[in-house]
């Protein structure tokens, strides 16, 4: 199959691929044995082609590219296949070999640009070992020229600048510098941008489309994120397990997906789903019983749960020797839920998103404003009100490893909310988690096991059991799906526009990815530093945004131009 | 189907789909400290540590089991720096008392006043240091300064002013010892402890406990607390080792435990006399010390493997 | 940078009162006569204890006597111990040679450190690294008084290396075996926190970004691992200069080097208080300054110190 491909490719093209993955296998050694990660993957890079590797985690699409350029971790090893860069086999090319070879024809642009450049030297310093070591002029004005190709502003007096003094954007950039610095041939980009906003995210792979366009670099560019490949690539490579699934042209690949994990995560893909998740009306129209409910629901869905007036959170920032000046984090933040829906506010970082849900939580005390629940103002709630209040409004975070304690296993996890609160017997609190463990779609059995053995979306539905073990009313995602994988993510909205239906729940969900928002939410609220800049309702945002800021939040989505009438039908 | 000669599908049954997140049920539950003691097991070195750790406590409890030979009174200057003979296998001290008998007797000092050392630094380290890195605010402030000036006394200096005053001078005695290591020591026990607390402080099920209504000081007991454990039963491991040198060191400078105390220390400190003639003298007690040390500090480094939540990650 | 170490001057200064405080109020402020209950059951000359009545002005409220001993330590006038002899002076003969003790055994700990702990860390798992751990431990499991006399008399007595007790005249090669005992059991230490930090540094991601650039292997140890690996241990062994000085007292006693370690350790056994807090008072304010330099240095070597607010 591969080889016949192969022979297709060198009879029509003229020219060489500048890599070429073929049969590719890679080993990992660990303590229980040895592990494949990579079983069969295969791919071609012609000259001033970008190849995009999509897949979920542990798919093997990082090891693959990692591999082709000869970092693999000490533990794994290439156990089958070959790696053609311009007709060498690398593979297993002596390290002597890969250290001529990197930077000079192959390039690297990793994922994290907090953890990616040494906190010790100046972003000047790591641009012109690069340069060095391979054997290119290396004077500060070379530096200086190749920092600012790579769009950084006052590159001169910026390459003297330590990497703490950058922001993840700027450090991002500084990291691509370095990757073409010595015009590679191939650039391996790693998510490069998966750590940043969308609006700079969407600015940087602009800019590195740009770059590598005028060098002529091939891309090898890694991804969870479909529609980010298929915008940004001219082929799309999909993994699954180990194995290549499906390769094509992206857009062949969006509109024809043939392969059953191809299609999943097509239809799952948020970028690309234009409707808000329709599991509602699904349902409605299985069983016509659930109709009456909703109908008698009509008086309670006008009432607003929640009233958000002129919310202020300021925060003192010490500026040394005592002296500190104000910091509006939430600045007149003001907005309505209604029972038995779900607003987003959604923002970039330092919008003050998460700000306002833990003051909604009552984690925070807000520094002016009113926060009223249920008709009450919650800046009066001590003692035993504050604790009923803490009955009704539950959060749900984002981070699945973080937000269930270690040490407990699941039973007493799900089961502390219920013993605090004094609820019920022993037996009839061990119904009541059996039943919660049901609602999320858990087996009864995995109430033994502790939080480590479950993964991240498995975490997450035990946090959403957890929230919903007190009956609350209100539930607080804070970026409850980010952390997750793409069909993971999927199915856990799922879950809870399922849950939404059938308990009448409020939810405020807390983002700054718009895709997400489009799923699951009715109205929406985009905050940019500490301000809320526009709210309205779900559609009407999306159609018809009206601050430049809004459009270009909605811009910056991944693929989101990107053919949808295909996509829908 | 494709339209494209380049669309490359892999047959499906070559990577069946699997359910998404699909739940693995073959293992057995394993919790954090189950997996720890599993890990601990199979660790050559914290058998062996063990096992000599059990012998130690075994010594220390009952010594008689181990020597029927009084260490102090049937000492005969006849004897003196006597070489080993049936029944004294160690030979003789400078006055004349049976080696052996006085480095069995003499692990109770060194284990009881490392062990009561420890569990005072723990309580009094780990109760400021949880307090502090929890609430923060003046309590942190002024914990942060009282630890900086202890950390300004190297604990030997510090001992030896400690142990200048006039009630440890009259009451030189285990107590005295311990109390005068507690003292100087609790900070390092609470600055891990503050340090470990604050990492889990922030963490998203403390504050998810805090909002399903658990009291700020429950959240502290119930979450933040156990997950902080590991590095302040790591340090408690390897103190109790630093510990008992500290005692034989104060002891052999002649201001840690009187002479009237069997130790290892004074015995060292007393054999400096002999050590030209018979080194042995010294170097029993100085052996059994440092294998009792050895011990501690090996049990720390296994546990401290073992609890390494780097290597827990699936 | 010139903020921070005005920041650290200005924290070093409550340390140091504080810690003086502390020992001036356990000898000087407790219950009792102070004077009589520092020589316990020994009675100097009456002409001592007059003397330190009338240096320690122990009529005066509790304040001014400590303003008077603060001001005494900085002036160097530390009393007369037992034989008239003024303090200060044979400290001042005394601290030289400690000096060179404890940067003798510095350097010996931070030389053998570093370069088995590197060889350790980048060989993690290896034979060479077990062997290495496995001796570390043990030597932190033997307490300087035991090495000492175990190298006095091998090294010294049987095999006539070095000479066994060190004297008047002392220089660095006679101070080399002392130093080698007072070393070690930080080595051991320097050893293992080197080792942890390269084998962690190893696998930061900066570091595979370095290989990525082509950077030659050497070059990516160098100025990579081994570069941000030595901000903690440089940092741990200037901290350690302090057990340093505790060590000095055991090892100069057991090879009669007449240091400051030495006259403490005599001021112990002739149970003189007075000199013993003079002493202790001199080494916590080197140690405090130490403790300065390495913070200073610290924040020379990473940078995020420096620009922190």
């Amino acid at each position: 199959m591969t080889s016949a491909d192969i022979r297709i490719d060198e009879a029509t093209a003229p020219v060489k691929p500048i890599l070429e993955i073929r049969d590719l296998a890679i080993t990992f050694k660990t303590g229980s044995g040895e592990v494949k990660a990579v079983k069969n993957a295969h791919l071609t890079i012609m000259p001033g082609e970008t190849v995009a590797i999509v897949g979920e985690s542990g798919s093997g699409k990082s090891t693959t590219a990692l591999a082709a350029i000869g970092l693999l971790p000490n533990n794994g090893r290439v156990s089958g296949g070959q790696i053609l860069l311009d007709g060498e086999d690398i593979s297993h090319a002596p390290e002597k070999r890969m250290i001529e070879l990197r930077g000079s024809h192959i390039g690297m642009v990793p994922q994290d640009p907090m953890s990616n450049l040494n906190p010790v030297w100046k972003i000047g310093y790591q641009v012109r070992e690069t340069l060095k070591a391979n054997g290119r002029p290396d004077g500060p004005k070379d530096v200086a020229r190749v920092l600012a190709e790579a769009g950084l502003p006052d590159a001169e007096r910026r390459a003297k600048q330590y990497p703490h003094e950058f922001s993840g954007g700027m450090r991002q950039r500084a990291l691509i510098a370095i990757g073409l610095s010595c015009q590679p041939k191939l650039l391996i980009a790693d998510e490069p941008t998966s750590a940043l906003d969308v609006t700079v995210q969407r600015r940087i792979l602009d800019h590195l489309d740009t770059m590598t366009t005028e060098l002529g670099t091939s891309v090898l560019l890694i991804t969870h994120d479909l529609g980010l490949a298929a915008e940004r690539a001219d082929k799309v490579v999909v993994m699954y397990q180990g194995n290549v699934v499906e390769a094509g042209p992206s857009l062949e690949l969006l509109r024809n997906p043939q392969h059953p994990y191809t299609r999943r995560l097509v239809e799952s893909a948020p970028s690309l789903a234009s409707r808000r998740i329709q599991v509602a009306k699904e349902q409605g129209v299985a069983s016509g019983d659930l109709l009456a409910p909703v109908a008698a629901d009509e008086s309670r869905v006008q009432d607003d749960v929640l009233q958000i007036k002129n919310l202020r959170k300021v925060y003192k920032l010490r500026q040394g020797l005592g002296k500190s000046s104000d910091f509006a984090a939430v600045d007149d933040v003001s907005f309505n839920v209604k029972r038995g829906t779900t607003t987003a506010i959604v923002g970039e970082s330092g919008s003050g998103k998460s700000t306002v849900a833990k003051m909604v939580l009552q984690l925070e005390k807000p520094t002016e404003g009113q926060i009223i629940f249920d008709d009450v103002d919650t800046a009066g709630l001590k003692g035993k009100e504050l604790f009923k209040f803490r009955r009704r409004v539950q959060p749900i975070f984002q981070d699945p490893y973080g937000s269930l304690d270690p040490m407990y296993n699941i039973f007493r996890t799900i089961e502390e909310p219920l013993r605090v609160h004094k609820i019920g017997s022993a037996a009839s609190r061990e119904k009541k988690v059996r039943e919660l463990l049901d609602q999320v779609a858990l087996p009864q059995s995995m109430m033994q096991r502790y939080p480590n053995e479950l993964s991240g979306g498995q975490r997450q539905r035990i946090a959403i059991a957890r929230a919903l073990a007190l009956d609350p009313e209100v539930i607080i995602c804070d970026e409850a799906v980010s952390a997750l994988d793409v069909l993971v993510q999927a199915q856990v909205l799922n879950l809870l526009a399922d849950l939404q239906d059938n308990l009448g729940l409020t939810y405020l969900f807390i983002t700054h990815d718009l895709a997400v928002v489009r799923q699951i939410a009715d109205h929406v609220c985009v905050m940019e530093k500490g301000k809320l800049v526009e709210t309205g309702s779900t559609d009407d945002v999306f159609d018809n945004p009206r601050e430049a800021y809004t459009q270009a939040l909605l811009d910056a989505i991944p693929g989101g131009s990107l053919l949808l009438p295909p996509a829908v039908a | 189907m494709t339209s494209n000669s380049e669309h490359f599908v892999a047959p499906v049954d070559e990577t069946p789909l699997q359910a998404t997140d699909s739940v693995k049920t073959d293992q057995a539950p394993v919790s954090l400290w189950a997996d720890a003691w599993r890990k601990l097991r199979r660790r050559p070195m914290f058998i062996v540590s063990a096992f000599l750790i059990l012998l130690l406590t075994t010594i220390a409890l009952f010594p008689g089991l181990f020597t029927s030979v009084a260490p102090n009174n049937d000492c005969q200057l006849a004897n003196s720096e006597g070489a080993p003979t049936a029944g004294h296998p160690l030979g003789f001290t400078l006055q004349g008392c049976d080696v052996y008998s006085r480095v069995i007797h003499g692990t109770q000092a060194s284990l009881s006043v490392g062990v009561l050392s420890v569990i005072c630094v723990v309580i009094i380290g780990v109760t400021f240091g949880a307090l502090a890195g929890y609430y923060g605010g003046w309590l942190d402030a002024v914990l942060a300064r009282v630890g900086d000036i202890f950390f300004a006394l190297p604990i030997i200096l510090g001992a030896l002013v400690v142990t200048q005053l006039p009630f440890f001078r009259e009451n030189r005695g285990v107590w005295t010892v311990v109390i005068t290591i507690s003292l100087l020591a609790w900070p390092q026990m609470a600055r891990i402890t503050r340090g470990a607390v604050i990492e889990v402080r922030n963490s998203d099920f403390v504050t998810a406990a805090r909002s399903l209504g658990v009291s700020k000081f429950g959240a502290l007991l119930k979450h933040a607390l156990p997950n902080a454990l590991a590095p302040i039963i790591v340090l408690a491991t390897l103190e109790l080792g630093v510990f008992i040198v500290l005692e034989a060191t104060l002891s052999f400078l002649g201001v840690g435990l009187p002479t009237s105390v069997m130790s290892w220390g004074n015995d060292i400190s007393a054999a400096n006399a002999s050590i030209r003639t018979t080194p042995g003298i010294l170097l029993y007690p100085a052996a059994a010390l440092s294998i009792t040390v050895l011990s501690f500090i090996m049990l720390g480094d296994a546990v401290r493997d073992a609890l390494d939540p780097k290597s827990r990650q699936r | 940078m010139v903020r921070y170490i005005l920041r650290r001057l200005l924290q070093v200064i409550p340390v140091f009162l504080g810690t003086t405080l502390l020992v001036y109020y356990m000898v000087f402020a407790l219950p009792g006569d102070p004077i009589a209950a520092l020589f316990g059951e020994r009675q100097p000359p009456q002409s001592v204890i007059d003397t330190l009545r009338a240096q320690y002005n122990l009529d005066q409220p509790f304040w001014v006597q400590y303003g008077i001993f603060l001001k005494n330590i900085f002036t160097f006038n530390l009393g007369v111990d037992f034989t008239q002899q003024p303090i200060a002076d044979s400290l001042a003969r005394a601290f030289p040679v400690t000096a060179m003790l404890a940067i003798e055994a510095l350097i010996i700990q931070a030389v053998f450190g570093i370069a088995f702990g590197v060889f350790a860390g980048l060989r993690r798992g290896k034979l060479f690294d077990s062997t290495v751990l496995i001796v570390s431990l043990v030597v932190i499991a033997v307490p300087t008084f035991v090495l000492g006399f175990v190298f006095q008399l091998v090294f010294g007595v049987q095999l006539g290396w070095a000479k066994p007790t060190v004297g008047a005249n002392a220089d660095w090669g006679n101070l080399l075996l002392p130093a080698f005992v007072l070393g070690l059991v930080s080595f051991a230490y320097v050893l293992r926190l080197t080792r942890a930090t390269v084998s962690e540094n190893m696998n930061a991601d900066y570091v595979r970004t370095a290989t990525a650039k082509g950077l030659s292997r050497p070059r990516v140890i160098m100025a990579h691992i081994l570069r941000n690996s030595l901000i903690p241990v440089v940092t741990y062994l200037g901290a350690n200069l302090g057990g340093l000085m505790g060590g000095a007292i055991v090892t100069e006693g057991i090879f009669n080097i007449p240091g400051v370690g030495n006259k403490l350790f005599q001021a112990i056994q002739r149970s003189e208080g007075p000199t013993i807090v003079a002493i202790v008072s001199v080494l916590v304010l080197v140690f405090v300054i130490t403790n300065l330099l390495v913070d200073l240095l610290y924040a020379w070597l990473d940078p995020r110190i420096r620009y922190d607010q």
